[in-house]
């Protein structure tokens, strides 16, 4: 008698199981799932909680797990949004192709990355070789670049990490894609941003690199130069909007097909003053006068 | 009418038995799918024994040496840091300790086991990383020995709980002759009791290497994972499961870096399901 109970039991919640999915299904033209960027997702989940407000009949998810995650996403069909700091690769546009979607790519918003060392490091500035040299192992004592007589302590994000791929890209392979250059086998890998800043307010020898909105007091930004005699500049909204600052990125949308219905609206809203406003707050650089 | 719900029971209960190993050989075929799709880029020997592991170069190197010995490296650490706190443990609650204690004992430990890794690798990243640096003088407290000392803390309840079992299992009899021929109870324990339950004993700390090997969010947060060849304990090492965890998200699909972290995947079932088979075997020894 308890087990024909148990079993209708269980009956009833698979039957509602599956009359809520129906209903969400039906909902589906004003739900949105926005997936990607470990970078973004706070960013993104700033602009949904927004534009929910504003239209309370949509429904907004956001997740994060990386670029590579929200592009795989986008390809199998299971998100609408993927968030990206970095560009999709020939590869993945193909792939995409393939499974009959036509990706469209949106630019958003601007992420400046810092070059980070502990307070007390008395480097205060570094060229774009000097960097590319320290994190490719060329460099390996604080004396070759003006510091102390101490070995440097390498610092980065690992490689699901768009900021990774960027960095890698842009600073040590100096804008060459298909550079050779790498980052040295010693170089440590942390999972985290917040790894990195723990890191490095923690040794004195240590550099990272990480996004301008994670930078805090308890870690020193230094001055960055693309040529190799200056100007130096340092890491700031209005370097990065001014684009005398080089380390920087943009952040990106991409969509499977034409955006449409909501996806549109929601897109629309990010890139309207009122988006760009809520960028800043989030510490990441809006993108100026139709950059 | 009983026996048409006895048949349809046995037949249930039968196809959820076969399930599991079908599962089991699913999980295996898709994965040796993917991974053996990347011997048609490199050679099994570039892969098993290169020492650079550089996916995003051109042309990407996939020698998985300095992960696989990394992930030597902290599991033997934590095996090693493990097995006498476990071993004492075990003999305590199930041979010294008053009943009553040994109640308590046997649900603290239940309940180590039950904290999730990565609490223990968060509290090992802001408590034990510090300590570590402070105390070797080093430049980061990200290092083999941090990853090998949260996880000894996790193996340490598997061991203990199947250790225990075993003690408890020598029979009363062997117990009370030897102390009968005037052994004193430690000369019991260690001459007559931890032979006895040798067997189980084995079994214990092969499933507890196995719980370590298998780990990911712990070392992914305290190891540092610098893919460098491990040269001392006190250096950041990269495993293999935090290599696979850490990229997977950013791979692209159907590449060559996608192939070889299934490759990684296969390589670690196989270590697993080896530490797996020989703690079988060693259960089993004794009931023959």
């Amino acid at each position: 008698m308890k087990t024909k109970h148990l079993l209708s039991g269980i009956l009833v919640v698979a039957v509602l199981f599956c009359i809520n999915s129906l209903v969400f299904a039906k909902e589906s033209e004003n739900s949105i799932q926005i997936k990607g960027s470990d970078t973004m997702v706070n960013l993104g989940q700033a602009w949904a909680e927004e534009f929910m407000i504003e239209n309370p009949q949509t429904s907004i998810a956001v997740t994060g797990g990386g670029s590579g995650t929200g592009i795989a996403a986008l390809i199998n069909g299971t998100c609408d949004i993927a968030e990206t700091s970095r560009e999709m690769k020939p590869q993945e546009l193909e792939l995409a192709k393939k499974n009959g979607h036509n990706a469209r790519e949106f630019k958003v918003a601007i992420d400046a990355l810092a070059v980070v060392v502990h307070p007390s490091n008395p480097v205060k500035q570094l060229t774009f070789d000097q960097i590319s040299g320290i994190f490719t192992g060329k460099i390996t004592n604080w004396n070759e670049v003006g510091g102390n007589d101490q070995k440097i302590l390498v610092l980065s994000r690992d490689r699901n990490s768009g900021t990774h791929v960027y960095f890698l890209e842009h600073i040590l392979r100096k804008g060459n894609d298909k550079g050779p250059e790498q980052f040295a086998p010693e170089v440590l890998m942390l999972p985290s941003s917040q790894a990195i800043i723990d890191e490095v307010s923690q040794s004195q020898s240590a550099i990272g690199y990480l996004g301008l909105g994670y930078v805090s007091p308890a870690v020193k930004a230094v001055a960055i130069s693309k040529a190799g005699g200056g100007p130096f500049v340092l890491p700031s909204l209005d370097t990065a909007m001014n684009k005398t600052y080089p380390v920087a990125r943009p952040l990106l949308f991409y969509t499977g097909r034409d955006p449409q219905g909501t996806v549109k609206n929601f897109i629309g809203f990010v890139l309207s003053e009122k988006g760009q406003e809520i960028v800043r707050t989030m510490d990441f650089v809006p993108l100026g006068d139709k950059a | 009418m009983r026996k048409i719900r006895e048949f349809f029971i046995e037949k249930i209960i039968l196809l959820n038995g076969f399930a599991c190993i079908l599962f089991v050989i699913l999980i295996f075929y898709f994965l040796a799918k993917d991974g053996l799709a990347l011997f048609k880029f490199i050679t099994i020997q570039d892969f098993l024994f290169g020492t650079l592991w550089n996916p995003l170069a051109e042309p990407p190197q996939f020698g998985i040496l300095p992960l696989f010995l990394g992930s030597l490296v902290v599991t033997l650490g934590a095996t090693i840091i493990a097995v006498p706190l476990g071993m004492a443990c075990a003999i305590f609650i199930g041979e010294i300790a008053p009943r009553w204690m040994r109640e308590v004992l046997k649900a603290g430990v239940e309940l180590l086991a039950a904290i999730p890794s990565i609490v223990i690798g968060f509290i090992g990243m802001t408590m034990l990383s510090p300590i570590v640096k402070n105390l070797f003088h080093l430049p980061t407290g990200l290092t083999a020995l941090t990853g090998s000392l949260a996880l000894a803390f996790m193996a340490i309840p598997t061991m203990v709980s199947i250790m225990e079992d075993s003690i408890s299992a020598v029979p009363r009899s062997y117990k009370e002759g030897s102390l009968a021929l005037g052994a004193t109870h430690w000369q019991t324990i260690y001459r007559v009791i931890i032979p006895a339950a040798s067997s189980g004993i084995i079994a214990a700390i092969m499933l507890g290497i196995g719980r370590v090997i298998g780990e990911t969010m712990a070392v992914m947060m305290l190891t540092g994972n610098a893919s460098v060849l491990p040269k001392t304990i006190l250096a950041p090492v990269r495993t293999m499961t935090a290599t696979v965890a850490a990229e997977m998200g950013e791979t692209v699909r159907g590449s060559e870096h996608y192939f070889a972290l299934f490759a990684i995947g296969l390589v670690l079932f196989g270590i697993t399901f080896l530490i797996n088979f020989v703690a079988d075997m060693a259960r089993h020894r004794k009931k023959k």
